[in-house]
């Protein structure tokens, strides 16, 4: 069993969404007065994708007591144990699953602001995403160039199930922003239920859900490569957050078959895809997904061949690990390193600025 | 290394291809333009033969939704899975370091000048009036 | 080898949809003819994201009599059962899509005429194909009386259930018609098809033909965790899946998903007593095209054993442009038992074929 590790950068923590009545003070007034007067200030934002009341969302040794600050927690669960020498926070809340997109983009605005000043400033190990108002790409690159000069914010977050796929065109001056601010661009599981979450229509529980959303990062990583954002965008890294990756091997060899019979279709993808994919996405470890004997994983990171892939994270607090073995057995020792450490300052540039 | 006559010039149409057989090995004949090339007509990754494959261009991007395409019917594409050849050599248009069929150098010669000559006419008599297209294997 | 190759998607079909109108009664072929088919696309006739070749088809399976790939059973034979030495081919219909049909009476309409063309053009006249019974599954009523009918009727070995319904595959809803499939010792074979109005990923909908091709190999996924996790395959355990043309080394790390998650979530899903890798283990089968085609060969053996040589069975999809060849199709080695079973010996003992 690998021991748990020390001074690691955890690439993937929770930051619980706030209730609304907090990010009142972060408003501009116009909106603090809509939110007053129309009875939001009790509303709850919680994402249907959170599933936050599942075992999932919080390790039972995890949950807190009514009332205890939630920064707290995370120093004592995971940043003080484990050494962590800087953790990147994730606040998903559910702003960007409103369809009125100026009140949208409001509440991403409070919503960063208040990390900033609620959790980047008490702890200075805590780095944060910039959550955008992906309803209109035009106030997501607003809010990326607002929050671009705070260099505490080291990545763009969106959600790995939107109303298009990423490659788009329509979202590429979103990654020309992202890109020229050294943020990469960070997909969480996650998504906005507008239309069903599989090929066959909604699954009937949360087990299924969570099951089959790593195939919307299978769907989003295909429209990145197809769609030539890689091409057009040679700068930008795309992290998956939860993902899993145990898929990948079969995902890189499909693409690399299919593309090999319909490259005419794509002409500008001009590499095997598996090259271009290894080049500039990246993975959190948590969920490990991991299968029953500890050498199939090591087989398993052989044929994804992902040493420069894998970034280290814990996915606090949700309930992916038990006691401290947030690394799965099988792990190659080799690929420590890498994994707690290189990748993640390889694939954020701000960390580096300030890494211990 | 051996001289093979094995087609008439006129066998292979304009923009059109043969297949031939020799030496036991099946060897596609490409017209590109009244250039002839010929090519291992086997693909290598599931054995489909190339003679059946559609001649297209070379598609080319300068950015992502740009389209071009260059030297029209140059290429073949296997009639399986449309992996693209380039007539002129051989080679795979993905990941050309490793995937080529072998090319044979091939040339047209007149009847009248292979009389004589040390040949394999295994596919049919050379008559000195047509003109022949000879590889070498 | 002791035994020819049994090849598990082979794809007849139709010069048009005119050929179905003896096979209808005379109010259904009206309607064909005055109404036509109301499916969830904004294309009444083509696909919305356009193929790459035409009809789908090798460049090379095209009948020199006419008609398009797979519609000349006279050029099947000797273009791919001869040549491939097939003792048995499992038929795929594909069209017309009743699946796709939102009129359920014209649906269930379509369906049993293209299985009775099915059986009087192909099965009847050539010992080695096996039919495959489609159905209306969205009117389980109708296609459990379509499943008796053509038990009735015989030739048939699987039922055809696509893996793009209006739901998900496990859901109560379709409980019937896996019922039925199971009480007759029929598998239900999932082939790549189906155009249900919702995107084909949870992604959204998809730019290009190469994005919708790949879709078929997370939508093979979604329709496992389905029928795991909606209990189908717990509730049946007769019930025999057989995933057609969505490749199969990504089932174990699916299951080790699944597994991962039931063991935090299994409150949920009390109807699983045992992990979700168990039910898939025991119940599904997968057909190899299109296989994958790893850097390193020898992971695709690797794999193959993680999920059991024991279901994995080969298929060509001839005529179709992505057609594996039973020469080529594994890179690496295999034993001669491994062989034995992919390419003969696990289809003759599900579909229980000589």
């Amino acid at each position: 069993m690998p021991t748990a590790p020390r001074g690691a950068i955890d690439c993937d923590v929770h930051i619980p969404p706030p209730p609304t009545a907090a990010l009142l003070p972060y408003l501009e007034p116009y909106w603090r007065e809509q939110f007053s007067v129309r009875g939001l200030v009790g509303a709850d934002f919680t994402l249907t994708t959170s599933a936050s009341r599942t075992p999932l969302a919080c390790r039972p040794d995890w949950r807190p007591a009514k009332g205890e600050d939630p920064l707290a927690l995370l120093r004592r669960h995971v940043l003080d144990p484990m050494g962590t020498a800087i953790a990147i926070g994730h606040c998903l809340h559910g702003a960007v699953a409103l369809h009125t997109e100026d009140m949208a983009a409001a509440l991403c605005r409070a919503v960063n602001d208040w990390v900033a000043a609620e959790w980047l400033s008490r702890d200075e190990r805590l780095r944060a995403s910039i959550l955008v108002p992906t309803q209109n790409v035009a106030l997501a690159v607003a809010e990326v160039e607002r929050c671009a000069a705070d260099r505490r914010f080291v990545q763009v977050l969106v959600l790995s199930m939107l109303d298009h796929p990423l490659g788009r065109r329509h979202w590429w001056p979103l990654y020309a922003a992202a890109a020229r601010h050294g943020l990469p661009l960070g997909i969480h599981a996650g998504g906005l239920n507008r239309h069903a979450t599989t090929p066959t229509g909604w699954p009937s529980t949360h087990l299924e859900d969570h099951v089959v959303g790593a195939q919307a990062f299978d769907a989003q990583l295909a429209s990145l490569l197809t769609e030539g954002v890689f091409s057009e965008h040679p700068d930008l890294r795309v992290v998956l957050l939860e993902s899993g990756f145990t898929w990948l091997s079969t995902f890189l060899w499909r693409m690399n078959k299919i593309w090999r019979g319909l490259r005419a279709e794509v002409p500008w993808v001009t590499r095997m895809p598996a090259h271009i994919l290894r080049q500039h996405v990246r993975v959190t470890l948590q969920p490990v997904d991991a299968p029953p004997r500890p050498e199939m994983l090591a087989a398993t990171l052989r044929q994804i061949d992902c040493e420069d892939m894998l970034l280290f994270s814990t996915d606090y607090p949700h309930w992916q690990y038990d006691g401290d073995a947030v690394l799965p057995e099988g792990l190659p020792d080799a690929l420590l390193p890498k994994l707690l450490r290189d990748n993640a300052l390889a694939t954020y540039p701000r960390l580096a600025e300030t890494a211990p | 290394m051996s001289r093979h006559v094995v087609a008439r010039v006129s066998e292979v149409p304009p923009e059109g291809a043969l297949r031939v057989v020799v030496k036991g090995r099946p060897v596609a004949l490409f017209n590109l333009g009244g250039e002839y090339f010929a090519l291992h007509d086997r693909c290598p990754h599931e054995g489909a033969s190339l003679c059946g494959g559609r001649r297209v261009g070379m598609a080319v991007a300068e950015r992502p939704g740009t389209y071009r395409l260059d030297r029209q019917g140059e290429m073949v594409r296997c009639p399986w899975h449309g992996w693209d050849f380039d007539i002129r050599t051989g080679q795979g248009w993905c990941d050309p370091a490793n995937t080529r069929v072998r090319r044979y150098v091939v040339s047209v010669e007149a009847g009248a000048g292979l009389a004589g000559q040390a040949l394999n006419a295994e596919i049919f008599p050379v008559s000195v009036e047509d003109d022949y297209l000879v590889i070498e294997m | 080898m002791s035994q020819g190759i049994v090849d598990c998607d082979i794809h007849p079909n139709m010069a048009s949809d005119a050929e179905l109108l003896p096979f209808m009664p005379r109010r259904w072929a009206d309607h064909l003819r005055d109404f036509g088919p109301l499916n969830h696309q904004g294309l009444a006739f083509a696909l919305q994201h356009p193929r790459f070749n035409p009809g789908v088809a090798r460049a090379d399976s095209w009948p020199p009599n006419g008609g398009p790939p797979g519609s000349d059973l006279d050029f099947m034979r000797a273009h791919h059962l001869d040549a491939h030495n097939i003792d048995h081919g499992i038929l795929m219909s594909l069209r017309p899509a009743g699946c796709d049909e939102r009129n359920l009476d014209y649906a269930a309409a379509v369906c049993a005429a293209a299985n009775d063309w099915q059986h009087a053009r192909f099965v009847a006249p050539e010992p080695r194909l096996h039919g495959g019974i489609m159905i209306p599954q969205e009117d389980p009523d109708a296609a459990v009386a379509e499943i008796e009918r053509c038990v009735r009727k015989g030739g048939f070995v699987q039922v055809n259930f696509t893996p793009r319904a209006g739901e998900p595959p496990g859901r109560r809803r379709y409980r019937r018609i896996l019922e039925c499939a199971a009480h007759h010792g029929l598998p239900v074979g999932f082939h790549v098809s189906g155009v249900p109005g919702h995107p084909s990923t949870g992604a959204g909908h998809l730019t290009y033909y190469l994005q919708e091709h790949h879709s078929n190999m997370p939508g093979m996924q979604a329709v496992v965790a389905s029928l795991v996790l909606d209990g189908a395959l717990a509730a049946l355990p007769a019930l025999k899946v057989v995933l057609i043309e969505g490749g199969f080394t990504w089932a174990p790390a699916l299951c080790w998903r699944m597994d991962q998650a039931w063991q935090r979530m299994r409150g949920e899903v009390p109807l699983l007593t045992r992990p979700p890798s168990d039910y898939v283990r025991e119940q599904v089968w997968y057909t190899t095209q299109p296989i994958e085609e790893p850097d390193r060969a020898e992971d695709l053996a690797e794999i193959s054993g993680w999920i059991g040589w024991d279901r994995i069975m080969f298929s060509t999809d001839y005529p179709h442009w992505d057609f594996d060849d039973p020469r080529y199709a594994f890179r690496c080695p295999l034993t001669a038992a491994q062989r034995e079973r992919v390419f003969s010996a696990n289809a003759r003992a599900l579909y229980r074929l000589p």
